[in-house]
């Protein structure tokens, strides 16, 4: 029986790659976003390009209220759940207002947490599935240009340490994927320097990858891990007085 | 914003734009709606100044195929899916595009748009002719459903209009039944362009046919071609290895043009080597062989940012038509090509079927298309040939062209009032506009 792959967020552009990854390899797909309707085209595509069921799903990362009727509603039940939720603002316009900040912190970690809580526990009493967390490497150091964003994703990704720990002792399968830069609408207004930033069908290999061979965490570019290494590993007070 | 330096095909002219990426079509109506100076812009596979302007609007991820009847072969997409991925999809269940260019790397949108046509226009007409209807974006971000029989005024302006009408939202168009994905192809060599002329004559019955000239061949050999001619393989006309899977896809190979070729590389010697081995690889006069179709219909695609290979200033697509009983000014325009030593490696000749739309190229007659590097002296000799291509009753294409003047465009299209006022009646505060437009006098203020 071909398995199903839930994308949370699944409007995104690192969520189209993954969906077309996974749909390419016989997986179906359940997709979750906000106005779930404007993913219909989504949806028609990936079942007439790759022969798969596809399904669209009302979801809001910060409706916590509303996210286990959502998993209950859910027929069948992944097998794969993939959060890519993420929402990303300019730092100072994000500290100016509390509502951005909120939004960072409910979008990039609170939401996520609450979602995949709900997934844990019915993967663990069923003793399987995999669960795959899209971080950033934005969470290993706050940076005073994004270190809201940066945080909530920190949480994030020692949630999905924990979150592995536990879950390992329950056959359960947990990825935590730190892209470096990548390619989006998200990051189209910035310059990224075009050595070290991915094209979302990069992130969607190496997810596709580290779910078969059960990775713990993946860089997307091999070099990220140790410019990350560097990075994480410059003394506070030297740190603090660098402008990133 | 950050701006970013973008060009078309030609690497000419490169500007510098805003360029936003938009997947869902109420983020199309908002950005049509808010936004000063724009132009949708698709695979950049143009030649020239269209689909450039201080603003673009990428449809590259507004790609999604919406619907595909697998019995009729009828195709539903969003604009900015590209002819590759829609083969793919199409070609395993016995669906040819109607209507394909010499690339696949184009999106519907710019089919649309450019009213591109093909190696068997006059057998098939040109891409509008397949459309059954689409959806077009206006600036105030409103959407209008057009085809031949509804807001006919808006359909026929956006067809080959270049992206002035609005941003081309989903498009629904009919396709070409095949029994196989090969190509039963025939290559025939002419001594010179009268025998190429009479060739395609002979032969057109076949659904496709194009020649490709040697525009620096004098004297007894002037316009000496090979004209290759193709029909789409049935099932048994397939050699044996190929009958047990005949909707097999083409492998993917591809090379990469590596780097930027200084100018000075491309000149009268290479060319005429080029030339020289284009043409004498053909040793028989006739070759008749099953070949996919992907090097049929692509063989330039093989070769990824092949225009590099014409240095840093780029070049410029010259495309033109004349009418039928020209056969003078074709003779006279390579002629001056000849004498200028300004050969081109692609020399392109065809034979256009009937057409006579409001804005598109094509109109029955002899098509020809060459590639010139960028150099000094080039656009004043480009300005002789648009006057020899008016005296005979042809015109240019808009989509190869980074240069024409706007009389000549005027001269050329004779509906272009027609066109403008349509474009004005949904575009009215020409908010949507390219460096192409403003150069041809088609949006102003």
């Amino acid at each position: 029986m071909p398995s199903t792959v839930l994308i949370l967020g699944a409007a995104s552009d690192m969520a189209v790659a993954l969906a077309k990854k996974f749909a390419s390899k016989g997986h179906n797909i359940q997709l979750a976003a906000r106005n779930a309707d404007r993913l219909k085209p989504l949806q028609s595509d990936l079942s007439i390009r790759y022969n798969i069921t596809s399904s669209i799903h009302e979801f809001d990362a910060v409706k916590f209220e509303q996210h286990q009727s959502f998993w209950d509603s859910l027929s069948p039940k992944p097998d794969i759940t993939i959060s890519v939720m993420g929402y990303m603002n300019d730092n100072d316009k994000v500290i100016a207002d509390q509502n951005e900040t909120l939004k960072t912190i409910h979008t990039n970690y609170t939401g996520p947490v609450s979602i995949l809580n709900i997934a844990a526990n019915d993967y663990m009493a069923k003793q399987q599935g995999s669960i795959v967390g899209i971080s950033s490497v934005a969470g290993m150091r706050g940076r005073q240009s994004n270190y809201i964003y940066g945080s909530a994703k920190a949480g994030f990704t020692a949630y999905l340490s924990g979150l592995r720990n536990k879950l390992f002792h329950h056959k359960v399968h947990v990825l935590t994927v730190l892209p470096g830069f990548v390619y989006t609408k998200m990051t189209e207004h910035l310059n990224l320097p075009k050595l070290l930033t991915a094209q979302p069908e990069n992130v969607a290999d190496a997810v596709y990858k580290g779910v078969q061979k059960k990775k713990n965490v993946i860089f997307v570019k091999w070099f990220w891990r140790w410019i990350m290494l560097i990075i994480t590993t410059v003394p506070e007070f030297m740190f603090k007085k660098k402008k990133l | 914003m950050t701006k970013k330096d973008i060009a078309n095909w030609g690497n000419y002219p490169v500007i510098e734009s805003d360029e936003k990426s938009v997947s869902f079509t109420n983020d199309i109506r908002q950005y049509a709606a808010t936004t000063k100076n724009f132009i949708a812009r698709g695979n950049g596979r143009c030649y020239g100044d269209a689909s450039l302007a201080e603003q673009t609007i990428s449809t590259l991820k507004y790609d999604k195929i919406l619907s595909f009847d697998t019995e009729k072969g009828i195709l539903e997409c969003e604009s900015g899916l590209t002819l590759d991925k829609i083969l793919e999809v199409i070609v395993p269940k016995g669906w040819f595009l109607p209507v394909t260019p010499g690339t696949k790397f184009i999106t519907v949108g710019g089919a649309v748009a450019s009213d591109v046509h093909g190696k068997n226009h006059h057998v098939d007409g040109s891409f509008s002719a397949h459309v059954i209807e689409m959806d077009v974006i206006l600036a105030s971000g409103e959407i209008i459903t057009c085809s031949p029989s509804s807001y006919t005024d808006l359909f026929w302006a956006t067809c080959g209009g270049m992206g002035l009408t609005g941003i081309i939202g989903r498009v629904k168009f009919d396709l070409k039944k095949i029994e196989s994905s090969y190509i039963k192809q025939k290559q025939v060599k002419a001594k010179n362009l009268e025998e190429v002329i009479r060739l395609f004559d002979e032969y057109k019955h076949y659904t496709y046919s194009v020649a490709w000239i040697d525009c620096l061949k004098k004297g007894r050999n002037f316009g000496r071609s090979i004209l290759i001619l193709g029909e789409h393989a049935k099932q048994d006309e397939l050699p044996e290895n190929k009958k047990k899977e005949p909707l097999k896809l083409p492998a993917k190979k591809q090379i990469t043009f590596p780097f930027t070729l200084p100018s000075f590389v491309l000149n009268t010697f290479t060319v005429k080597a080029f030339n020289f081995l284009y043409y004498g690889k053909n040793f028989k006069k006739e070759i008749n062989n099953v070949v996919s179709y992907e090097p049929f219909f692509y063989p330039l695609d093989a070769i990824l940012h092949w225009n590099r290979g014409y240095g840093k200033k780029g070049f410029v697509q010259y495309q033109f038509v004349l009418p039928l009983e020209s056969k003078q000014g074709l003779i006279e325009i390579l002629q001056r090509i000849s004498d200028q030593g300004l050969g081109s490696f692609l020399a392109v000749l065809k034979v256009f079927g009937k057409q006579d739309d409001l804005i598109s190229f094509p109109m029955e007659g002899y098509t020809l298309a060459l590639d010139f590097p960028v150099r000094k002296g080039l656009f004043e000799f480009l300005d002789q040939l648009d006057q020899v291509v008016l005296k005979y009753g042809g015109r240019l294409y808009m989509s190869k062209d980074a240069r024409m003047d706007p009389s000549v465009l005027k001269a050329g299209y004779k509906r272009l009032p027609e066109f403008m006022e349509i474009v004005k009646k949904y575009n009215p505060e020409a908010r949507i506009r390219s460096v192409q437009s403003d150069r041809l006098a088609l949006t102003t203020n």
